[in-house]
């Protein structure tokens, strides 16, 4: 593998060709914000909040899908991409119903930690305060829509991890909502196998066990990445 | 003979075209003329505002406002002409009761230059030997009979088309760069998601001429080495939907489409797939996407649809437009094109001429031609007791044009430099009465309801944005949410996934840059 050496505010990095500038900069202790991505699962590039400066581009580039290249010159945290990741952040948290007082994943949410990372400390931007429902027909899990930041990790590793695809994105823009199967209950869908993956990559609160009382969802997202490491290495045992 | 020509488009036919052709054909055949009277249903005949529209051949006359109630005067009048054994020489005694014979001198259509729409209006859409005879499909023959494909590139290239759907971008190097992708199956793509508020030119251009744009898709076809197409259109468009299917299908019965074409070894077959009410399926990625029958949602590129579009494949899309000028390029070759418009835009636009005018509709005007020529002469200007106060072009991606910036030609650039875009062809004509923060909050709706809600910022962003527009409506907004507007707006454009959310906040900040003070006046005072 060829090697491709670049600048990640200001250090050089020195990165294998087809890695990502978030892998690389990430392998170099440079912290880019990220919701959407997860390690193991297929990039989407939606939440926008790993977007960064290159020179010579006047467009931003998420760098969870922007490959680096030899000479590339990246800027992970000017004061314009500080600006725009407490917008997309403010942006999160205004449209959902986000009460961390009450809520399972208190301390242990991902959305939470990127608010104090971009120093969110109150929202410029008016709440919305929307009606959203709650699906508690599952035997052990429930989804909590209020919570949920459309980040599309229940619907991918459901897919691409699990093979069930019990999750797909339904309705547009505000209207957006995760389905279970057809738009049904979420304990009606035969597909669904209780394994409980989607819950563990909920970067919030949307999706949790039942039982579990406020702060007590102690999920760990990165654990996805440990487990498809041993089931690769499983396969690949004789 | 004599022919009657009567638009039956889907402006006119929402007129009453339908049942001005029914009584024609009623008083045709009571008068036992059938065969001297050529009855015939055609594509759009310029100025939709006055229809229902019927021209008179050989006169070569146009008729406004013409209801079913003429049918019966206008037949007698021709019997009367023929019974005195002159076609042409005498004009004809005759106006519709409610409506006018148009003066042809008027600068409505002595500005026009018909390329794209040269047979729209003479030609039966439903009748293929009707297009035969004024020369459809003969490019592709030739094409297909003597030239490279290379040629076909070069000579596209030469021409300086570029693309009709909005971004200007160069045709001839899309499809060089889809004819250099390594793999043996290409597909073509043609872009008939027509769906910024105001804007019928592609409409127009599938009910009036399909086979035009068939042609187009099967040269690009063979240029780029494809072997199938598909045509992406919006459901909403039904009559261009049945008239495409029904070229489709004459096309193969007459092997102008299909297998080993004009006894070559190149085959192209053409599928329709009609969107399902989803204003970003326009996005070439989400058109891809729902092409494929998933959701219709934008990924990001690179990888363009030239490396990897439908089923993996390297894909041109081209707009309907687009497509439609590669007949006569071909024709009349690449500098004769060339030679038309300015040096950076060359050829012609199709503009949908609507809103605050005396005289909408279809017009073809050669790139570079003022917007004063096209609103103020053509158009003839706003309404008795008012004046033009902007145009807005683009539609939702575009923003506005201040009245006096109307000597701008229209050309890519130009209109770039005043923050607005060429677009696809919509041009709304807005006079005094006009609310712009009123416009500006209607685009952002348009923009919130239609945001395909995939990434974060035109999400959540249209809908804050909106919010605070219709704050600055209702008089309860301040100074900071001005700012906040101003901010929030140039976040959306700099993060959001795909064009429809880059350019979402374009129409606001546009009536922010021209029309500053119909904001200051609707703040709240401090």
């Amino acid at each position: 593998m060829s090697v491709r050496t670049l600048r990640i505010d200001g250090r050089d990095v020195a990165s294998g060709e087809g890695t990502t500038v978030l892998e690389a900069a990430r392998d170099a202790g440079v912290a880019i914000p990220t919701l959407c991505h997860l390690e193991g699962l297929s990039p989407v590039a939606a939440c926008r909040l790993c977007l960064v400066e290159i020179e010579g581009s006047n467009k931003l580039q998420p760098a969870c899908i922007t490959p680096v290249s030899e000479g590339m010159v990246v800027h992970t945290a000017t004061p314009r991409l500080r600006e725009i990741r407490r917008t997309v952040i403010e942006l999160l948290f205004t449209e959902g119903n986000h009460v961390c007082a009450v809520c399972v994943a208190n301390g242990h949410c991902e959305l939470q930690d990127r608010a104090v990372d971009v120093g969110m400390d109150h929202a410029r931007l008016p709440y919305r305060f929307p009606d959203r429902p709650v699906d508690l027909s599952h035997q052990r899990f429930g989804l909590d829509h209020n919570r949920c930041i459309l980040c599309s990790r229940c619907v991918r590793v459901c897919d691409e991890v699990e093979g069930a695809h019990v999750w797909d994105m339904a309705w547009r823009g505000e209207h957006c909502r995760i389905i279970a199967g057809l738009d049904q209950p979420w304990g009606a869908v035969d597909a669904c196998t209780d394994c409980g993956k989607c819950v563990m990559v909920c970067p919030t609160g949307a999706l949790f066990h039942k039982g579990d009382s406020v702060a007590e969802k102690h999920e760990d997202p990165s654990r996805l990445a440990a487990l498809l490491q041993a089931r690769r290495a499983r396969q690949e045992a004789p | 003979m004599n022919g009657l020509r009567c638009c039956a488009s889907a402006g006119c036919l929402a007129r009453g075209s339908g049942a001005l052709i029914g009584a024609l054909e009623t008083a045709i055949s009571r008068a036992e003329l059938g065969d001297r009277i050529q009855l015939r249903p055609v594509g759009c005949l310029g100025p939709c505002s006055q229809g229902p529209l019927l021209a008179l051949d050989p006169d070569g006359d146009l008729y406004a406002g013409v209801g079913p109630q003429d049918a019966e005067t206008l037949v007698a009048a021709l019997a009367r002409r023929l019974h005195q054994g002159s076609d042409q020489a005498t004009p004809l005694e005759w106006a519709p009761a409610r409506g006018e014979r148009l003066d042809l001198r008027a600068p409505f259509f002595q500005r026009q230059r018909r390329i794209v729409l040269e047979h729209c209006g003479l030609i039966d859409p439903t009748d293929l030997e009707q297009a035969i005879a004024v020369g459809a499909y003969g490019q592709l023959e030739r094409v297909l009979q003597g030239w490279s494909p290379e040629r076909v590139l070069t000579e596209l290239q030469r021409s300086g088309l570029r693309g009709r759907g909005g971004a200007g971008y160069p045709t001839g190097l899309k499809w060089a760069t889809v004819a250099r992708m390594p793999g043996a199956r290409k597909v073509v793509v043609c872009n008939a998601d027509e769906g910024d508020p105001g804007a019928f030119m592609d409409r127009a251009v599938l009910e009036g001429d399909p086979h035009r744009v068939l042609e187009g898709m099967a040269i690009a076809a063979y240029a780029v080495g494809a072997d199938h197409g598909f045509i992406y259109i919006r459901a909403e468009y039904a009559l261009a939907i049945e008239r495409l299917r029904l070229a489709i299908d004459q096309a193969v019965r007459r092997g102008r489409l299909g297998p080993a074409l004009f006894g070559t070894g190149f085959g192209f077959s053409v599928e329709l797939r009609v969107g399902a009410g989803a204003y970003v399926c326009g996005e070439e990625t989400a058109l891809i996407a729902s092409i494929e029958g998933k959701r219709g949602t934008p990924r990001p590129r690179p990888p363009y649809p030239a490396e990897r579009g439908v089923g993996g494949k390297p894909t041109l899309i081209n707009n309907v437009e687009t497509l439609a000028n590669v007949a006569p390029i071909l024709r009349e070759g690449a500098d004769w094109f060339a030679a038309i418009g300015t040096a950076g835009s060359a050829g012609t636009k199709v503009f949908s001429l609507t809103g605050h005018v005396r005289r909408g509709g279809l017009v073809e005007v050669p790139m570079g031609t003022s917007l004063t020529t096209v609103v103020l002469e053509m158009g003839e200007g706003a309404p008795e007791g008012s004046a033009v106060k902007a145009v807005q072009t683009g539609g939702p991606s575009g923003g506005c044009v201040p009245a006096d910036r109307l000597d701008t030609p229209l050309d890519y650039e130009s209109l770039q430099a005043l923050g607005t875009i060429m677009g696809s062809g919509g041009m709304v004509v807005l006079d005094q009465s006009t609310d712009m923060v009123a416009l500006a909050a209607y685009f952002m709706a348009f923009c919130r309801e239609e945001s395909c809600g995939k990434c974060v910022p035109c999400r959540a962003g249209t809908v804050q944005l909106h919010g605070l527009l219709e704050r600055i409506l209702a008089g309860s907004a301040s100074r900071a949410d001005l700012d906040q507007l101003e901010t929030l707006g140039a976040m959306v454009m700099d993060t959001s996934l795909c064009g429809l959310g880059q350019s979402a906040p374009k129409p606001m900040l546009s009536t922010l840059r021209y029309f500053r003070g119909d904001y200051l006046a609707r703040l709240e005072a401090p």
